[in-house]
């Protein structure tokens, strides 16, 4: 069924064969693609655990799991979720592949960094799946002192260096973004014609580089505090547990900007190319990535406002958390500027992008209520800030992620996804999102705590419903895993610009070869310029 | 691995050399910046327990001989200049003043870390070391605590500032055997030249680290 002329013409796929030509590979694309793999393992293993926490809340008294093991389902829930699937999940699949595209260079900075922090990835994991067999680990992704320095009896250490090593997974990411966005541009591409995608993923490398070493340190604290009682954190020795806290949290808010900045930078691509007008606004967009980062630094003591922290402290932190909304509601603004007029296209990408705007859009306002100090006392710690934050990580983060790969997928695999199965795959995903989380909204609201496996009966209607959102969810993951291995095979062959986008990326064949481009492009053009495209085509054409 | 160090030329994905050069040396100074935010977090640590527990800190730290301290200090600041002289002779292609150079920076570094094993040692001796035999004289009831967290820090700190230094012997001990053999040219040097920025930055940790922890109580006696 392939065509001869997909295999003919030498690409990064079939240039070299064989296990080693992979585990050995510096082609930042084929390192992308070995994140795709290995990602999208971690994506549903973290799903087992979210379906075993559903079905276990189907009922209001325990039936399912015991007391113990649900605490070890929803930690090894969020630690597999956050540090092994959605802190790498773009930048490094989507964006090691198509950020030195995207600015023209033959590869990122540093390839072989670039394979190095996929074995650190994959090495981190495998400490965490070994705390998880061995046992599992019941501290919640947070790993809050003293019960996981002085009392949990899991495997706290095993699980803390596995989020350790992948820490150092996604620092030598960031810095070889940074460096690369910095010395690799092809000529001509001025920093204002960088892609709106390649500056969010600069700026949320800004994060990674800052952020991640200071989870470092505090993991190192907190091992040998569990090893060696130093005391750092043991009120015993005059130590502080909230210190561990403020540590922890300073880059564990920021994280969450590393989660979503890529989704913001590929649904500004999506929304220009299926639309066909230049982002509105271009340069404040782009700015706006940058403030998300740094105001990201500054707000992290909101998840303490109920820890004994001084009120002032609470106050000041309140007031920059709401400033957060500006450079996020500028997006969202300047998206539906973008839309304005446009000539909209409902592919499955834009039906993706539509979804992040509206789910992203109530996850940040309710982002809103939880900075507020009054309101967070009520809510903090209830469904109500686990259904704020999965809208922005799975109604913003994932949908953003599956968009870009729909989006992307004829350019990395030369083939198109078949588009009926891909809108209803959007479509169920996003009822199925839905049916999950506004529920736990409203639980939330009524007072269930987080991180309980029982509760009263008049709670069980809405989580039923969670339930039953859950399942349609899974169902509505699992399509795009089945199409896609489905179009390697026989999808359409895609050509090098289906979608008439702008990008560099666009400009070489799909596949792409091995050195990305037959000769280093030279820019002319601004980003979005798809008058210059036009013109292009219809010069090649005459 | 090291296809690109016996022919210097460029690699694949660079246009020039100086392309190549800017390149790693900002990679450098990126990975710099992430540990400063690593140690960080300890300074951090360090300055909340220290303005909580002022008197017992101070204590705690004039048990430190500042004397052994400042002649380490004074090791580290000179193979910090030794490790310029080195890049210089790289820069200049003397490969028999790299690597006197070299050996001269690894002496001084094996001699600090040297001094550090014994000064650790003698808080085995002194019962400085936190634990169930942890004692130190003099503090006021309730002090024990406070100074077994300074005595933490001390070993966190050092001990971490020391892992720094024993990378940096390896990356010293790799150059030579590169500069050895011949690999450094004055238009190719790159790795002596970060190699040195990173031997500067763990010796500037430990310019903040003696003071802090040797010196803070000093004008009180």
């Amino acid at each position: 069924m392939i065509t001869e002329a997909v295999q003919e013409r030498e690409n990064y796929l079939n240039t070299s064969h064989g296990i080693k030509s992979w585990l050995l590979t510096k082609d930042h694309k084929r390192i992308a693609l070995l994140y795709l793999h290995t990602i999208t393992f971690f994506f549903f293993l973290g799903g087992i655990f979210a379906t075993l926490i559903r079905l276990e809340l189907l009922t209001p008294k325990g039936s399912l799991v015991s007391a113990d093991t649900y605490s070890k389902l929803f930690t090894l829930h969020g630690v597999i979720m956050v540090f092994f699937f959605l802190i790498p999940s773009i930048p490094a699949t989507l964006g090691n592949f198509f950020l030195p595209m995207m600015i023209g260079a033959k590869d990122l900075a540093f390839p072989r960094i670039n394979l190095l922090s996929w074995y650190l990835l994959v090495i981190g994991g495998c400490f965490a799946m070994y705390a998880m067999l061995a046992g599992g680990v019941d501290t919640g992704w947070t790993f809050y002192v003293p019960y996981s320095s002085n009392y949990s009896n899991t495997y706290v250490i095993a699980t803390g260096l596995g989020i350790f090593i992948a820490g150092f997974s996604s620092i030598l990411t960031g810095l070889n973004f940074i460096v690369t966005v910095h010395r690799m541009r092809a000529p001509g591409m001025t920093w204002f014609r960088l892609p709106l995608f390649v500056w969010s993923n600069y700026a949320t490398a800004l994060i990674q580089v800052l952020g991640t070493p200071v989870i470092a340190i505090t993991l190192v604290l907190l091992i040998c505090e569990r090893t060696l009682h130093i005391g750092v954190f043991d009120p015993a020795r005059g130590g502080d547990p909230v210190l561990f806290q403020h540590l922890f949290w300073f880059y564990s808010h920021p994280a969450v900007y590393i989660m979503v900045l890529p989704g913001l930078g590929v649904i500004s691509e999506l929304v220009s190319v299926f639309a066909k007008k230049p982002v509105f606004g271009y340069k404040v967009v782009a700015f706006s990535s940058v403030a998300i980062a740094v105001l990201g630094f500054l707000v992290w003591g909101h998840h303490m406002f109920v820890s004994g922290q001084s009120v002032y402290a609470g106050l000041v932190f309140s007031f920059l958390s709401y400033f957060v909304a500006i450079p996020s509601a500028i997006k969202v603004f300047n998206w539906t500027a973008t839309l304005h007029k446009g000539s909209i296209s409902y592919a499955t990408p834009m039906l993706y992008a539509f979804g992040f705007i509206g789910l992203f859009t109530v996850g940040g306002l309710t982002g809103l209520f939880v900075a507020c100090l009054g309101v967070d006392v009520h809510v903090h710690d209830t469904y109500f800030v686990i259904a704020h934050f999965h809208y922005i990580m799975v109604g913003g983060t994932i949908m953003a992620y599956l968009g870009g790969l729909h989006y992307w997928w004829p350019k990395m695999s030369g083939r198109m996804y078949p588009e009926a199965w891909a809108k209803l795959s959007a479509l169920v995903i996003y009822l199925g999102f839905n049916l999950t989380f506004f529920p736990q909204f409203i639980l939330g609201y009524l007072g269930m705590p987080r991180r309980y496996w029982t509760y009263p009966d008049e709670f069980q209607v809405l989580h039923v419903m969670s339930t039953a959102g859950a399942s349609v969810l899974a169902v509505g993951y699992l399509m795009p895993l089945v199409y896609f291995m489905w179009s390697l095979r026989y999808g359409r062959i895609a050509g090098p610009n289906p979608w008439g986008a702008t990008g560099l990326e666009w400009q070489t064949p799909s596949p792409p070869p091995a050195h990305n481009f037959e000769e280093t492009p030279v820019v002319t053009t601004e980003a979005y310029d798809y008058a210059a495209l036009a013109a292009m085509e219809e010069a090649k054409v005459g | 691995m090291d296809s690109y160090i016996e022919t210097p030329e460029l690699r694949e994905q660079f246009e020039t050399p100086t392309q190549q050069k800017e390149t790693s040396t900002l990679g450098m100074w990126i990975f710099l910046v992430t540990e400063i935010m690593f140690f960080g977090g300890l300074f951090l640590a360090y300055t909340i327990y220290r303005k909580e527990f002022a008197t017992v800190f101070g204590l705690a730290s004039s048990t430190l001989d500042a004397a052994i301290g400042a002649a380490n200090t004074a090791v580290l600041i000179c193979s910090s200049f030794t490790m310029v002289l080195a890049v210089r002779a790289a820069q200049i292609g003397s490969r028999k003043a790299l690597i006197v150079f070299l050996i001269l920076t690894i002496l001084l570094g094996g001699i600090f870390l040297g001094v550090k094993a014994y000064e650790w040692n003698q808080k085995f001796e002194e019962h400085h070391v936190p634990g169930p035999a942890f004692y130190l004289e003099g503090v006021p009831p309730g002090g024990q605590g406070p100074a077994q967290l300074f005595f933490s820090l001390y070993f966190t700190m050092t001990g971490l500032h020391a892992l720094h230094m024993l990378i940096g012997e390896g990356l010293m001990l790799f150059l030579l055997w590169h500069a050895y053999a011949r690999k450094y040219t004055p238009s190719y040097y790159t790795p002596v030249d970060i190699g040195g920025l990173y031997w500067h930055f763990v010796d500037i940790v430990w310019i903040f680290l003696f003071p802090l922890l040797y010196l803070i109580a000093r004008h009180q006696h």
